[in-house]
């Protein structure tokens, strides 16, 4: 006996959906304390089912006005701000932040202390793209890829501690050199840690490249093209992803950088794959620099001793003379004496390149510093790269920016 | 650098207008605001500056002629040349204001939004000029001269939580911290570091609050 299942359904017919069904956008507010937005950011979406149609990211809950800060304090005194920056590599704004001012005084630094500020440099990249890339594997799903990437974080701040005295916020640099030497044994250990990284680095990204299910939920998916990446002003991982080899390490290079031999990954699509590839040979490029740097190692001085005005005399000095006491009373209480002028430097950091536009009037305390910052340009691109896209797949395209909202919001 | 040089030696033949600025790095440019963006176009269909790295605008404080200067910083990927223009802003100190570069770069999009919340600079012919770092309908803008370092009590942004609540966003209690050394003509002492407001701190409450 056959059966008639073809009841009105009662419950449609009261919500009046008895006319045809019009298709409604849907808004939808992620964030801003999201897993996936890494921080807080919020992304304000229009969606037709589950593609979007606009998208508006709404940044500036972590503003702390650091630019106004800069304007109060006599440069070294902002040194501690700068790691607040990209928090995942202060050792790399350190440098970027006293290259700036050092361009601003006209003062180069000795050749010992830029290798110091080099190696730095490249410790604190591997550390943020290592976090980058376990925040990235748990976004798609994979968590063990975290737990690799900090253990390997966890032997670098130990370095980091050891050589600046503190693990997160280390406020290594100063204007005209760094805060200390490098301790004695120190490199040994780095290069030791470059030996138990380099397969571990193999293993983790193993975890990623070939799976399958990364593979599905990142090849093709958000795509920048080239015209698009410039025109937005991206820099670092995500440019060179979409193709542009636009390395400042390469291209202006600062500190030495033109000494060492290492290669600048490039991307062919511009997905999110292809920023996840440039981000794993940047770390095996990182560890190629680093035993270089090591490797010719540089004696001498640590910092520019001809600068009197601009970095303080040693401890043992300062307790012994009258003239560097002296010394260090003026550039303690006034800040580093620098000339009138302005200046624009970027470093190659490892979000991009980070901006110091410095306008000083003379004397210790800038008259205005603009800290561009490559979080902030690389997340203006959101709202063009979102549309179309499913809104599953905004969480790795988020993944694959790889941003961090204390330098986006300054 | 030479790249950029040669680009400033031809803009300055075909833009009569443009002078030289003082720079302490890449090659800089003063541009009057009505050819700021035929020279920035110029830059970057004749010169190959094809990244715009960073938009800003500088305060030269209360009284100062012009006020505030827009400023560009352009890069060229092919020719890895940097150049700075930098345009003086026109109209009065309330609303300043500058043409829009986001037709040729829409990533100066954020950039100028990011300088109007800041300095309340128009960008004319801006897309969507809104506040993006501090929230929407926040009445000053935080890095003008004039604004204390630790800031103004105003509303919470949510108006109808305020309402509620009756709670406020208060000013940091320290006016400058008592470590800001002063620049300009004075003597030792009065340029000293330490909180140059000291009527109010955190023991005594800021007099007519």
């Amino acid at each position: 006996m056959a059966t008639d299942f073809a009841f009105p359904d009662s419950a449609a017919k009261a919500a009046g959906a008895e006319q045809e069904f019009a298709p409604e956008k849907m808004s939808l507010s992620m964030g801003p304390s999201h897993p996936s937005t890494h921080g807080v950011l919020r992304l304000q979406m229009e969606l037709d089912g589950e593609v979007l149609t606009k998208c508006d990211p709404i940044v500036g809950y972590l503003h702390r006005g650091d630019e106004k800060i800069a304007e109060n304090m006599t440069y070294n005194q902002f040194v501690p701000y700068t790691d607040r920056l990209d928090y995942l590599a202060p050792l790399a704004n350190n440098m970027a932040y006293a290259i700036a001012v050092e361009r601003l005084a006209g003062l180069e630094v000795p050749a010992r202390c830029q290798a110091i500020r080099v190696l730095t440099a490249e410790m604190a990249r591997i550390s943020a793209h290592l976090m980058g890339l376990g925040a990235f594997g748990l976004d798609v799903g994979a968590w063990s890829v975290l737990v690799h990437s900090l253990n390997q974080r966890e032997h670098l701040y130990k370095l980091f501690e050891e050589l600046t005295g503190a693990r997160f916020t280390t406020s290594y640099t100063r204007i005209g050199g760094v805060s200390r030497d490098i301790p004695d044994g120190w490199l040994g250990r780095v290069i030791a840690f470059c030996d138990q990284f380099e397969p571990a680095l193999e293993e983790t990204l193993s975890l990623l490249t070939r799976n399958k299910i990364f593979q599905d939920r990142t090849v093709g998916v958000g795509i920048i093209t080239k015209e698009d990446a410039l025109a937005y002003g991206l820099t670092g991982p995500n440019l060179r992803g979409s193709g542009v080899a636009f390395d400042l390490r390469k291209d202006k290079p600062y500190s030495g950088y033109e000494q060492y031999e290492f290669d600048v990954p490039v991307g062919s699509k511009g997905d999110s794959y292809d920023r996840y590839l440039c981000r794993g040979e940047e770390m095996r490029q990182s560890v190629r620099l680093i035993r270089q740097v090591v490797a010719k190692f540089p004696s001498g001085d640590w910092y520019a001793k001809d600068a009197r005005k601009i970095f303080a005399p040693p401890k043992d000095k300062i307790l012994t003379s009258m003239e560097e006491l002296i010394q260090n009373f003026m550039i303690v209480t006034e800040g580093p004496q620098i000339p009138a002028g302005e200046v624009y430097f970027e470093a190659e950091n490892p979000k991009g390149a980070l901006g110091f536009y410095i306008v000083s009037k003379g004397g210790g305390v800038p008259w205005r510093m603009k800290i561009r910052s490559p979080s902030f340009c690389n997340l203006s691109i959101l709202p063009k790269v979102c549309v179309g896209t499913m809104m599953s797949d905004v969480v790795t395209l988020l993944g694959s920016l790889d941003f961090v909202m204390g330098e986006c919001d300054r | 650098m030479s790249a950029s040089a040669d680009a400033i030696t031809a803009l300055k033949a075909k833009f009569p207008q443009v002078t030289d600025r003082a720079s302490r790095d890449c090659p800089a440019v003063d541009v009057p605001t009505a050819e700021l963006l035929a020279v920035l176009k110029t830059l970057r269909d004749e010169y190959a500056f094809d990244l715009l790295s960073d938009v800003t605008a500088i305060d030269w404080a209360e009284g100062a002629s012009p006020r505030f200067t827009a400023v560009y910083h352009l890069y060229s990927t092919t020719s890895n040349a940097a150049v700075r223009v930098a345009t003086p802003c026109t109209g009065d100190d309330a609303a300043p204001t500058v043409p829009s570069v986001v037709p040729l770069w829409p990533g100066a999009n954020w950039h100028e939004r990011e300088t109007y919340d800041m300095f309340g600079i128009k960008f004319e012919g801006h897309p969507d000029l809104r506040r993006i770092l501090m929230w929407d309908g926040y009445p000053y803008h935080p890095l003008r001269k004039e604004f204390p370092l630790a800031g103004i009590e105003t509303a919470l942004p949510d108006l109808e939580i305020a309402e509620e609540t009756k709670a406020k966003v208060i000013p940091a209690p320290m006016a400058g911290g008592p470590f800001v050394a002063s620049v300009g003509e004075m003597n030792l002492t009065e340029a000293e570091p330490r909180a140059k407001d000291e009527s109010w701190n955190e023991r005594s409450e800021k007099p007519g609050a």
